[in-house]
């Protein structure tokens, strides 16, 4: 039998021993600790991304704006884009999952944890990688989806003195390449960990909504990111190898196809994760379980299978033919009715509650609320012909935004909230919570909705500058002011977040009274999070060790200290004897050659071979470090 | 999106009322969409109007039915303890079905539309004796068209569209770069405009009058300054301005616009301050001037016909076309036409400016 602190001596590969204090985070394979970092770097992106976005917004304030230039603006606009998704809502997305995965079917890891650690590092150097080409000649700034032949071949001006392409967008195609690699690692590990790792009892059909979500989320990847991963291969082999796959002699049109066959399920990547959270937040803050669970898990599962049959209703307006429009539009049509499914479940969870208008719940409604704008101007893009005059314009921009930022932000921020107190033992402020919510929902309703109108007035997207007399200039300065609104309400959520490492309530294992099991355990958990691995015996069952129902279905506490089983352990003791992995210097290693590897493509093959040593060496360190026992 | 869209229509008229009105409504927003007043465009806008409001009616239903909860059902002191309700396969059922048969109603028009929309041929000759036939080239940052006759150009011009009214209009749309996207909101939908490929849109006009239009596509630096204008005229005008596009360029009458001319097409002047590649006819073609055969830039045989240029976003006129001869960049960023100033001087620059504008 062995402890966390008895390490095997292995010379050259001895894993490092800390677990707590500050070099800790570097070696560390904790789910939980990797989940707070990819929280909190996510977050950071955030702001970069937000940033971005207000000098966007700054720029378009009024007509023939001059506060950006063509070129700074492209590339803030492409930036905003990458960042937003690749860097905010996904690494958002995955700090969840990672943190609340194995707490919430009851394990007390990932299953593979160093290579959790390697997805997190890897996801941190594609996003330092990318965002270092500001300071090496300019970002990408052939927008999010890259479009050939321009992300190909470039634009006139564009040229460097010596004849090469300007590497913006090889920093598009090597950063989306290494952020795929950290996405893919992460996708299988959290997979197997929700099919092998659920404690006793726990079938599929017991797990937490916010863990379906995750299982599919984590198949759309694993399927998704090939696709992409060989478009930006075709990409790079263009620009860097001078073949001709998406320009003269090759088409454009299939580089739209393999982005969107991507870029769809994409979509369902950065929403599902939301929607999960919000289906745990609604009952719990209803004292309700979740109306039809199944149809829930259901519907969650039909679109990410659906998502896959809409793709080229991104590209109406490209010319595919009537045929082919008319397939996908009817296609996309439908992929509502699994949505609007969900819609409706949700509300009828709430009716008949006792709703607690927390701020967890009060972010979960505002998903829903949003959501709904959101998921209705999307079935008016599905109506092709009108498309025509939707797809490019700012009314588009209003849809995804809503979707989202209305949806997937505002599901995240739910989730901050119903979870900090368990990740940092403090609650956030309820009032400052308020405050920062109704600052978010108005700011969002100003900004992102005078895009529907200026849209259908003919407003093109990723313009720099419009001109005066085309009746703008009103709804464009109503929404910067809205943006601005929403900076400031995250700069409130700094606060808050700040104000509550010391003074924020200390948070109980269970606050909310909630349903399942990371709250039977201590907040913040211990690192080996169940001191036992739970039996489960129903979904939602610690709700259910807590409560029953009377006949007529009201609830009753369990009367004789039911709640108390899952406490029983904590006071001393503890955790002894269990088995933990040991932190280790490689992940971090292997993940250093990767963006290395991208340097020399675009500044010389040397790079590359040091990059590949570097990882080689991290993996090699990887396979023959000692374990734990 | 409905209820903002809604609300702030209404907040529109408020402000309006308050008296912050401007010009008519067609004057305020020359590229609204929800204003079409082509046959095309109206078309697509009916499809698009019952779509809105029963989706107004499914916005109001559902967000009033959660406000209605979130009131009704909130709690309060002496609430009690909800019933649990684990669901109701009836009604889940019933919001399944019910918005998947809204949904598939609501596609047939769609459908038909789709069909009716597209054009009944190809592109390429011969050109139905019903419509009028251009190829549209786009570039970066412009518009080339080419009226076509038996397949064959017969009259070259840039960036405004002259059309007859009542007519059909068979666009032939391919990129000499990368793609753009061709859209007058008040006539048509968009159509991408894709290199290697060749798209078709068809539309008219059933009036006379002028619409705006710009480029969809992101097409990078210049992006947002590739605009277009379509001019509809009844069709005896239309088949005289034929004729007067496909006639050779006027001969400048001044002193000026004929050294203008001088200029525009010597080769050794431009060669002897080392820029060879800067001539204007390296680029640029006009119908009746010796050498003047180039297709990298506009066709200036009637350039003063046209009421604005670079891509329709500078008025054609003394001042402003002197000023882009000066410098194209600081005007349109990153066109590729050079930067003349220090390389010609002030007086060449004016000449150049009289040739350009006598060309009508």
């Amino acid at each position: 039998m062995t402890t966390t602190t008895s390490v095997a001596s292995g010379g050259l590969f001895a894993r490092p021993k800390a677990t707590h204090g500050f070099w800790s985070w570097f070696t560390t394979v904790d789910h939980k600790k990797i989940g707070i970092l990819y929280g909190f770097t996510a977050f950071g992106f955030f702001i970069v991304g937000g940033v971005e976005a207000l000098l966007i917004r700054l720029q378009l304030a009024g007509p023939d704006g001059t506060i950006l230039n063509a070129d700074t603006y492209n590339q803030l606009m492409t930036m905003h884009g990458l960042t937003m998704i690749f860097l905010v809502v996904m690494p958002l997305s995955a700090a969840f999952f990672n943190y609340l995965i194995p707490l919430m079917i009851g394990a007390r890891d990932v299953a593979f944890p160093r290579l959790n650690a390697f997805s997190y590092w890897v996801f941190l150097f594609g996003g330092l990688f990318m965002y270092s080409s500001f300071l090496l000649g300019g970002a990408p700034d052939g927008g999010w989806f890259g479009y050939a032949p321009l992300s190909t071949q470039g634009i006139p001006g564009s040229l460097l003195p010596d004849g090469r392409l300007a590497a913006n967008m090889d920093f598009y195609a090597l950063g989306l390449l290494i952020l795929g690699i950290a996405s893919t690692v992460s996708a299988v590990n959290l997979a197997v960990t929700i099919i092998n790792m659920r404690a006793p009892g726990m079938s599929f059909f017991r797990m937490p909504v916010f863990i379906w979500m995750a299982f599919v989320v984590q198949l759309l990847l694993v399927f998704a990111l090939p696709v992409i991963t060989v478009g930006l291969f075709l990409l790079l082999f263009d620009r860097i190898l001078g073949t001709s796959f998406y320009h003269a002699g090759g088409d454009p049109v299939l580089w739209q196809h393999l982005f969107w066959l991507f870029g769809h399920p994409e979509v369902y990547i950065l929403i599902l994760p939301a929607m999960g959270i919000v289906s745990e937040v609604l009952p719990t803050f209803s004292r309700k379980p979740l109306f039809g669970y199944k149809v829930v898990v259901y519907s969650g599962i039909a679109i990410g299978i659906m998502g896959w049959g809409v793709w080229a209703h991104h590209m109406f307006a490209t010319g595919l033919g009537p045929v082919a429009v008319t397939a996908f539009g009817i296609s996309t049509m439908f992929i509502a009715v699994p949505t609007g499914v969900k819609i409706f479940n949700w509300l009828s969870t709430m009716w008949g509650g006792r709703i607690k208008l927390a701020t967890p719940m009060l972010f979960s409604i505002g998903f829903v609320t949003m959501f709904v704008i959101g998921g209705l101007s999307g079935v008016t893009h599905a109506i092709v012909p009108h498309d025509a005059q939707q797809t490019d314009t700012y009314y588009v921009v209003a849809h995804f935004h809503y979707v989202l930022f209305g949806g997937a932000i505002f599901g995240l921020f739910s989730g901050a909230y119903y979870w900090w107190p368990k990740v940092f033992g403090r609650h956030l402020s309820e009032p400052l919570g308020k405050v920062h919510f109704w600052l978010m929902l108005i700011g969002f309703n100003l900004t992102f909705a005078p895009f529907h109108i200026l849209g259908l007035q003919g407003m093109v997207r990723r313009t720099y500058r419009y001109p005066a007399g085309f009746g703008w200039d009103a709804w464009n300065l109503v929404s910067t002011i809205g943006a601005f609104t929403i900076a400031l309400s995250v700069l409130v959520f700094m606060v808050n977040a700040v104000r509550a490492r010391t003074r924020g309530a200390v948070g109980e294992a269970d606050p909310w009274d909630g349903r399942t099991l990371e709250w039977t355990i201590s907040s913040p958990p211990p690192e080996h999070n169940f001191d036992e691995i739970p039996t489960v015996h129903a979904l939602d069952d610690f709700w259910h060790r807590k409560y029953v129902e009377d006949k007529t279905g009201k609830l009753v506490p369990v009367p004789a200290g039911g709640a108390q089983d899952a406490h029983h352990e904590g006071e001393h003791g503890g955790g002894h004897g269990i088995h933990l992995p040991s932190p280790s210097y490689m992940p971090i290693l292997a993940s250093l050659g990767l963006p290395l590897v991208a340097y020399g493509l675009i500044y010389g093959w040397i790079l590359s071979i040091v990059g590949a040593v570097v990882t080689f060496a991290g993996l090699y360190g990887w396979a023959v470090e000692p374990g734990t026992e | 999106m409905n209820r903002p869209k809604l609300g702030t229509a209404l907040r529109t008229l408020a402000i309006a009322g308050v008296g912050l009105a401007l010009a008519a409504c067609a004057k305020e927003a020359p590229q609204d969409a929800l204003a079409p007043e082509g046959p095309v465009a109206r078309q697509i806008d009916a499809l698009f109007r019952p779509v809105f409001w029963i989706a107004a009616g499914v916005f109001v239903l559902v967000e009033g039915l959660i406000v209605f909860a979130i009131i009704r059902f909130r709690d309060k002191a002496g609430r009690e303890e909800p019933k649990q309700v684990h669901g109701n396969t009836r009604m889940e059922i019933a919001w399944t079905i019910v918005p998947a048969l809204l949904l598939a109603g609501i596609s047939i028009p769609m459908v038909l539309t789709i069909f009716d929309l597209t054009p009944s041929h190809e592109p390429g000759p011969p050109c139905p004796s019903d419509e009028v036939c251009v190829r549209v080239i786009a570039k970066q940052w412009w518009w080339e068209y080419e009226y076509l006759s038996e397949g064959e150009p017969n009259v070259v011009t840039a960036n405004e569209l002259v059309i007859p009214v009542g007519k059909d209009v068979f666009l032939e749309l391919t990129s000499d770069d990368v793609i753009h996207s061709f859209w007058v909101p008040k006539l048509a939908g968009k159509q991408d405009v894709v290199p290697e490929r060749t798209n078709t849109l068809l539309f008219s006009a059933d009036v006379a009058g002028e619409w705006e239009g710009q480029c969809a596509e992101f097409c990078a630096l210049s992006h947002a300054n590739m605009r277009l204008h379509v001019r509809a005229i009844p069709e005896p005008e239309f088949d005289a301005w034929i004729d007067e596009q496909r006639a050779p360029a006027a001969e400048p009458a001044t002193a000026d616009a004929i050294a203008g001319r001088a200029l525009f097409a010597n080769m050794d002047l431009f060669e002897d301050r080392g820029h060879l590649e800067f001539a204007c006819i390296q680029c640029h073609a006009i119908n009746g001037l010796e050498g003047a055969g180039a297709r990298v830039g506009p066709d200036l045989t009637h350039f003063a016909s046209r009421a604005k240029f670079a891509g329709w976003t500078l008025h054609n006129d003394d001042e402003t076309v002197a000023a882009w001869l000066t410098n194209t960049r600081a005007l349109k960023p990153g066109v590729v036409m050079p930067i003349f100033e220090g390389f010609l001087t002030p007086e060449e620059i004016r000449q150049l400016t009289a040739y350009l504008r006598s060309l009508t």
